[in-house]
């Protein structure tokens, strides 16, 4: 069980890192939601399932959502769409 | 020949059509604009500016990162009984939570009984947080009558209308995730969760069934009218009973609620409808802040 929680550890801080360095915002949000979906299983595995179910129904569901939702009205989402064309 | 058919064929009926020359001439003159302040080579400060934001960056962070390791060592080991957390604090609240709450589960006692207060405070932080957001994103009467609808259309150019996939998944989904942030609110003194977690699957239920039928089939139950009354119904609720309860416990009265056998549904006094009303606080605000994130309005 402890090699299970390093390798999730490893993946938060990997994910961490991979969301300012990527370049495409959709991506980084994508990369966002792994990250508080690992958090949420850490939850379970630190003993305290109702933080892991906050923490999956806000940060991996409605946060989410709201950031799609802005990088819409910013007309961030279809960039490279546009570029192909 | 065959090639551009195909191609009117994928495109879907949309209401609302952008002016596409327009467009085009603000992309060109922003790309202009751009080009002119990124020109490193006729702008010195810029450069300058560039290199110098690069290496105080590296500083601040490397900085941040050597206080933050040297604090690590300080810090007490983990699980040892010593720590300054194992005071006579928790233990006071695992030995007697049971009694005095009645709640199985041990941290709703704490946040909807000891912390009781703490708990209404977020409930209008959130309240408070959808104002702003109103204030905000709101669109105004003075644009028309018809300023949300136009906003709506606007929003969802890219998005193809009624999405078949979309509305079969939901129509299952939808159901099981509302009854399943239902169960996780009434269980809270039972089981993991309560009334945030509930109601924060509820919300997120509601911004699917949003997403897959659209604005006028949510309009029919829930509208600014239904996010006003049951905000504030529920705040004041929560406000008066936890006031009641404060004013008899520091009387040294009885309260007169009783607290039941634990376990049961029906048990530990007020944290059952404590949960239900922040539940629906919860799960409102969600709601609202798509509604209001998406076309200004309800």
């Amino acid at each position: 069980m402890l090699t299970f929680q390093y390798i999730l550890l490893g993946f938060l801080i990997i994910c961490g890192v991979a969301v300012s360095f990527s370049k495409n915002l959709l991506n980084s949000i994508l990369i966002f939601m792994s990250y508080s979906l690992i958090m949420s299983i850490i939850w379970i595995l630190l003993e305290s399932p109702d933080l892991a179910i906050t923490e999956a129904a806000v940060g991996a569901g409605v946060t989410s959502v709201l950031f799609f939702v802005t990088l819409k009205k910013i007309h961030a989402m279809g960039e490279e769409e546009k570029k192909d064309e | 020949m065959n090639k551009p058919k195909e191609k009117e064929s994928l495109v879907l009926p949309r209401e609302y059509q952008p002016d596409e020359q327009k467009n085009r001439r603000y992309q060109k003159e922003h790309e202009q604009i751009f080009h002119k302040v990124n020109d490193t080579e006729h702008n010195g400060h810029y450069l300058f500016f560039k290199r110098f934001y690069k290496a105080a960056a590296l500083v601040c962070c490397l900085t941040l990162i050597l206080i933050l390791l040297m604090e690590v060592s300080y810090l007490p080991p983990v699980g040892s009984p010593e720590n300054p957390v194992n005071n006579e604090v928790s233990a006071k609240y695992i030995e007697d939570g049971l009694q005095d709450t009645g709640a199985v589960n041990i941290v709703t006692g704490m946040i909807l009984d000891y912390r009781a207060f703490d708990t209404f405070g977020e409930s209008n932080v959130l309240f408070i947080a959808t104002c702003t957001v109103l204030i905000l994103l709101r669109n105004d009467k003075k644009k028309g009558k018809d300023s949300a609808r136009v906003q709506e259309k606007l929003d969802s150019f890219y998005e193809p209308k009624h999405d078949a996939i979309l509305q079969a998944v939901s129509a299952v989904l939808v159901p099981i995730i509302v009854i399943f942030g239902i169960y996780v609110i009434l269980n809270g003194h039972l089981s993991p969760g309560g009334g945030f977690s509930g109601g924060a699957i509820i919300g997120a239920g509601l911004i699917l069934y949003l997403n897959a039928f659209g604005f006028e089939k949510t309009e029919k139950f829930f509208t600014e009218k239904t996010y006003k009354w049951v905000s504030f119904c529920s705040l004041t609720f929560y406000c008066l009973a936890k006031s009641y309860s404060f004013y008899t416990g520091a009387h040294h009265l009885e309260s007169g609620i009783p607290l039941g056998t634990p376990g049961a549904i029906l048990s530990s006094g007020l944290i059952l409808p404590l949960n239900i009303c922040v539940g629906l606080v919860v799960a409102c605000t969600m709601y609202a802040f798509f509604a209001l994130f998406r076309k200004g309005g309800f």
